[in-house]
């Protein structure tokens, strides 16, 4: 550790400095940012709407006037990956953030309640780990209705087992320092000491597992999708367009290509800097290098 | 140790009711009847059918009924495909899942195991790039779109294969590979890991302070423990892969499981859809247990508790 140059840093600038070392985190994290613009502002910009369809053009190569070509409907395929992009990334952004919720509250309450509380709250995660939630979202997808918020609550409800355990093992190491004691003798109360104490020091690990949950549940959304139970066409997301893509695959390879080089190439990006996001605040991992 | 085994198998049943439960509840949520089509049928007709499927009583009632099936393994009749049973539809489409997936199974440890194990020996090398690229890659490519790809080009374009169905001997080829690329991925990332932290480890040290050959220190001492993490991943990704994968059979169109499942859903056929669930928690909760007692063999720091 070099402690001279670190002083005046402070552990999230310290972590910053360590995830920018990387030059592959940077670029992960470039892409990312540039292709969250894309997605957010391109299908105002572009000429066409997603669903806008040309039945002159059908499946055409990419040309000066679609620079992605057309789908068999004759629909611009930049447009349409662009906007689906931007669904699945919805997607994953909001299913994270149900996960996050329900992890962490449960998390916290498992950790400061300890004992017996704890130990039961533990065991039904331990429980529900062996549970088949992937059949049960395509349960629920395929009787309850494909609506876009069932999509993510319903990925969102299975996915925060692992941010749970993570939160509660932070909070059983925290709750017993030095500085929580201190604030307590200070006569501060519990959500005081909740709000502003244990909150902001779990944020670092819930903040890695999330950018780790992303990726999961954007396949997850996809999967849904290209089964037919997720996003229902003419909307699109990437599941939606892979699918359209590998059922006129023979054809027009291509249709299948855009959409999936566009999915995988985010995938990769978001397991990077995930993975970059748990090199710079893990300790241990920081003892390896 | 026979505690242990006693108490994870009553866990076990505990998991596969509370399964059987929530799959009833979930699929009563339908709107309207599920046995009820949408042509027109006099009401005798439909009176008669509720009273075939037990659907004339209360829920607590039908959720008794799936119970009694389930606890004296005498298994109900699916509403899609009239008269045949549910264990019957399972063991017409289980080879299948089996098969492929068994297969997936062995070619992602043959590839993943020797992949990431190079790259822990040799950290910091070409090889180590390559083979963690390799595998971050395959973690990148999600089989809905290595699925049609493989198809497309061993089987539309080289036609080696069939590029989908279940006609020939060789057709488990095909989705047993695009599963077993995907798996083998994972499989390589935990390996490396693992086996790099604990050649770091003391004990590592000190076999080789004893003057043990590096490959004894290496298959011998590191393996036993750094496959721990790999065998946490396998109990589940088993259980997943030999019920079918849903994507890959859709891909492929076979005749397993995992489409079973899907079309299940959709035709609100419920006895199918709650004894597939069923079936698919029985094998997760066996591999868990498996994965454990194996775990406890080869890590004598692990002590089976109740």
């Amino acid at each position: 550790m070099s402690s001279r140059t670190n002083q005046s840093l402070s552990p999230m600038q310290a972590a910053w400095r360590r995830l920018m070392r990387q030059r592959m985190n940077a670029w992960a994290l470039g892409f990312l940012i540039t292709l969250v613009l894309l997605c957010f502002i391109g299908p105002e910009l572009s000429p066409y709407d997603q669903s806008q369809q040309d039945l002159e053009l059908k499946a055409t190569d990419p040309s000066r006037a679609h620079w992605l070509g057309t789908d068999p409907l004759g629909r611009d395929m930049l447009t349409r990956i662009l906007h689906g992009g931007r669904v699945s990334l919805e997607v994953g952004l909001l299913a994270t953030a149900v996960a996050v919720i329900i992890g962490v509250l449960y998390g916290m309450i498992s950790g400061l309640a300890g004992g017996r509380t704890d130990a039961t709250m533990m065991r039904i995660v331990d429980i529900l780990y062996a549970f088949p939630f992937i059949n049960f979202v395509i349960l629920l997808m395929a009787i309850v209705g494909r609506e876009f918020w069932l999509i993510f609550v319903a990925i969102g409800a299975v996915e925060w087992l692992t941010m749970a355990r993570v939160v509660r093992g932070q909070v059983l190491a925290l709750k017993n320092l030095e500085f929580i004691i201190a604030a307590r003798a200070c006569g501060a109360g519990f959500w005081h000491i909740v709000w502003k104490h244990l909150l902001p020091n779990v944020m670092g690990p819930v903040i890695i597992y999330a950018s780790l949950t992303v990726p999961g549940v954007m396949l997850l959304e996809a999967a849904l999708s290209f089964l037919g139970l997720g996003i229902q066409p003419p909307d699109a997301s990437w599941g939606v367009l892979i699918r359209e893509g590998a059922n006129s695959m023979e054809s027009y390879p291509w249709l299948l290509l855009y959409p999936g080089i566009f999915f995988s190439t985010t995938l990769l990006a978001l397991n990077l800097l995930g993975d970059g996001l748990r090199d710079a605040f893990d300790p241990k991992s920081m003892s390896q290098q | 140790m026979i505690r242990f085994i006693l108490s994870r198998i009553v866990q076990g049943i505990i998991v596969i009711f509370a399964v059987i439960t929530i799959t009833f509840a979930l699929s009563k949520m339908v709107p309207g009847g599920s046995v009820r089509s949408e042509r027109f049928i006099s009401k005798e007709a439909q009176k008669a059918q509720d009273e075939y499927y037990g659907l004339d009583k209360p829920w607590l009632a039908q959720l008794g009924l799936q119970f009694k099936h389930y606890a004296t393994l005498n298994l109900p009749e699916s509403y899609h495909y009239k008269g045949r049973g549910v264990d019957e539809i399972i063991a017409s489409g289980f080879p299948v899942s089996a098969a492929v997936g068994g297969a997936a199974l062995l070619i992602a440890l043959a590839i993943g195991v020797p992949l990431g194990a190079l790259a822990a020996l040799r950290p910091n090398t070409l090889e180590d790039r390559t083979s963690t690229l390799a595998a971050t890659l395959g973690i990148c490519a999600p089989s809905m779109v290595m699925g049609p790809l493989i198809a497309l080009l061993f089987g539309l374009k080289l036609r080696w294969f069939n590029a989908s169905g279940w006609f020939d001997a060789s057709d488990w080829v095909l989705p047993a590979l695009t599963l077993g690329i995907i798996y083998s991925a994972y499989i390589a990332r935990l390996m490396r890991g693992s086996l790099r932290e604990t050649l770091a480890q003391e004990f590592i040290r000190t076999a080789r302070a004893k003057g043990a050959s590096e490959a004894s220190v290496v298959f011998l001492h590191a393996m036993k423990l750094a496959s721990l993490p790999v065998l946490n991943f396998l109990g589940p990704a088993a259980a997943g892969l030999l019920t079918g994968s849903f994507i890959v059979e859709t891909v492929f169109q076979l005749p397993g499981l995992g489409q079973f499942f899907v079309s299940a859903a959709v035709n609100k056929d419920i006895p199918l859809t709650i004894a597939l669930s069923t079936f698919f928690a029985a094998l997760i909760v066996s591999f868990n247990l498996l994965v454990d007692i194996l775990q406890a063999a080869l890590n004598p720091r692990i002590r089976l508790q109740a």
